[in-house]
């Protein structure tokens, strides 16, 4: 079946007010295309879902899309703070978000419980220490063969699912290569997912290579055809890291006034990710392309 | 091309320098961004051309060609061993117990070496908001070392953790045998005025201090009162070839140095 649709008609048919969201990526194939439409159509009361929560959803807390995050890392990585998100976090501030904590490893289980539909997950962790003290949904669990008391966190199935990837037919085969993050757990756990891809190509070019696809079609509801749909992420073999903007992205954000002007240029300003990208500096996106570096093929036959 | 080089180091340089001395050939180590990473890099490019290194983003066996600006560059993909996963990297990984030496650093760390990076002050309405674990909790539960690297002062020496976010070797009043942590905990401390180690009881106790450096001048830097160890070493630092290979080859863009 034929899944492509516009990005508009992809949010538009699957992210609703008060539902639970997931933009995956780890800093690879952030999707920040979904996130700047998300805000352009004025969502509200998200319950917003990453390990990694970085600068697209920093973005949805500035422009009041969210309500609760759940997540084990909050920052701009390798730079500094979330400054939306800290304004809305610290005990100065009037309008708080509601913030449900784990470690990677324990946000991971409960995608891992959700992917595999299981009621939990068991790990090895959190013995002792805060993160379980302040999160009621970390519990523990005894082992009924060892008797080892283990932590143990509840199935998430997020309501939507955006996956970026590299290659994806209009069935939603999805092909992933580089850092795969969670894309895969994350996918299998949400009620519907949406692939966002690079490159739209055909089934038999899918198969030619099945080992590759990360997210397969069956539990995809649709797909995107948007290149660039990372920037300022990365997606392998296509662009690298927009780091620069990483960096100026730290004082942008750090006053609400130059924060909210970025996302009136940026997002309110433009129709979709064409204008956005009409609108960044000239010779930038040459800049960032990837040099190639093709691996050789492999041999599937038999 | 030859330049001009200053032969004293800076504390990030000694940091690296004394935390790469840590590392063995043929360590699997999990590497975190900034210092750890170059520590690890320095190591790979003098006594430990055998290190294994292992990025929480799912880089196994990466011999990165540029530092990486973030533990999730693209830079640590191109010619990895393997990349996979996110939960194989912690489930077959690190839970499966495969990590010799991890890094950690935070915005608290306290006389049992557990570390901080939530929050400061109270966790329902806290001062400063900080990144949070991200696989630190898990790093310090199951690395066999951990080294924790940080810069010395009352403010992030604390007597007590506003928040243990990774737990050292005493959490609450409990030791991590009590509390069935598989890892070894802390091993050192690596500060910029000298190294901490851990006694028999788990608590850290000076070490090792920099040539030029007092216990006194540490113990100034400490928010408990830091016990010395009956023979204090001297600490390894760089010297100019070290310092020529950091400067101009690891870090030339100066990003952790």
């Amino acid at each position: 079946m034929n899944k492509l649709c516009s990005m508009k008609e992809a949010i538009a048919a699957s992210v609703t007010d008060g539902c639970s969201l997931v933009i995956d990526g780890f800093t690879h194939l952030i999707c920040f295309a979904a996130g700047h439409e998300i805000i352009r159509q004025g969502r509200r009361n998200l319950t917003a879902i990453r390990l990694t929560p970085d600068l697209v959803y920093d973005q949805l807390i500035e422009a009041g899309a969210v309500r609760k995050l759940v997540f084990s890392w909050a920052g701009n990585p390798g730079v500094g703070s979330l400054h939306a998100l800290r304004r809305r976090s610290e005990a100065s501030s009037p309008e708080r978000l509601e913030l449900e904590e784990y470690s990677h490893f324990g946000l991971l289980s409960r995608l891992l419980a959700g992917s595999a539909g299981l009621p939990f997950w068991p790990l090895n962790n959190y013995a002792g220490g805060d993160i379980a003290r302040v999160n009621p949904s970390i519990k523990t669990v005894t082992c009924p063969f060892t008797g080892q008391e283990l932590a143990a966190v509840p199935a998430l199935r997020p309501d939507v699912a955006i996956i970026h990837c590299q290659r994806a037919d209009a069935e939603g085969n999805a092909q992933v290569w580089g850092l795969l993050g969670s894309q895969k757990e994350v996918a299998f756990a949400a009620k519907k997912v949406v692939v966002v891809a690079e490159e739209i190509v055909s089934t038999e070019r899918i198969r030619k290579d099945p080992n590759r696809t990360l997210v397969p079609g069956i539990i995809v509801s649709h797909v995107v055809h948007e290149p660039w749909g990372c920037h300022p992420s990365f997606v392998q073999g296509f662009h690298d890291r927009d780091n620069d903007f990483y960096v100026k992205w730290e004082d942008i954000s750090r006053q609400p006034e130059t924060y909210r002007a970025w996302l009136e240029e940026f997002v309110h300003g433009v129709k979709d990710r064409q204008g956005y990208l009409a609108r960044l500096e000239t010779g930038l996106l040459d800049k960032l392309r990837a040099k190639a570096r093709v691996c050789e093929g492999v041999d599937y036959g038999y | 091309m030859a330049t001009e080089l200053s032969a004293t180091p800076t504390a990030s340089e000694r940091m690296a320098y004394r935390a790469a001395q840590e590392l063995r050939d043929a360590d699997v180590v999990f590497v975190g961004i900034g210092l750890p990473n170059l520590a690890c890099n320095l190591a790979r490019a003098t006594h430990a051309p055998g290190l294994f290194m292992i990025y929480e983003s799912g880089a196994v066996g990466a011999i990165p060609e540029r530092l990486p600006v973030s533990i999730g560059d693209p830079s640590l993909v191109t010619d990895s061993l393997a990349v996979v996963g996110q939960a194989d990297i912690f489930q077959c990984m690190l839970q499966r117990g495969l990590i010799e030496v991890g890094f950690l650093g935070g915005a608290q760390v306290d006389r049992w070496g557990n570390i901080n990076t939530t929050v400061i002050g109270d966790y329902a309405n806290p001062k400063v908001r900080l990144p949070g674990s991200g696989g630190a909790c898990e790093i310090a539960v199951h690395a066999r070392r951990l080294l924790i690297v940080m810069r010395m002062s009352k403010r992030t020496f604390v007597e007590t953790c506003d928040f243990v976010t990774s737990p050292g070797h005493r959490v609450n009043g409990k030791s991590r045998a009590e509390l069935g942590m598989p890892g070894g905990g802390p091993t050192r401390i690596i500060t910029d005025l000298g190294v901490l180690d851990f006694d028999a009881t788990g608590e850290a106790v000076l070490a090792e201090v920099y040539p030029g450096v007092t216990p006194e001048q540490v113990r100034a830097a400490c928010g408990w009162p830091l016990r010395t160890a009956d023979a204090l070493r001297t600490a390894a630092e760089p010297d100019v070839s070290v310092l020529r290979l950091l400067r101009e080859k690891l870090d030339p863009q100066r990003l952790y140095l």
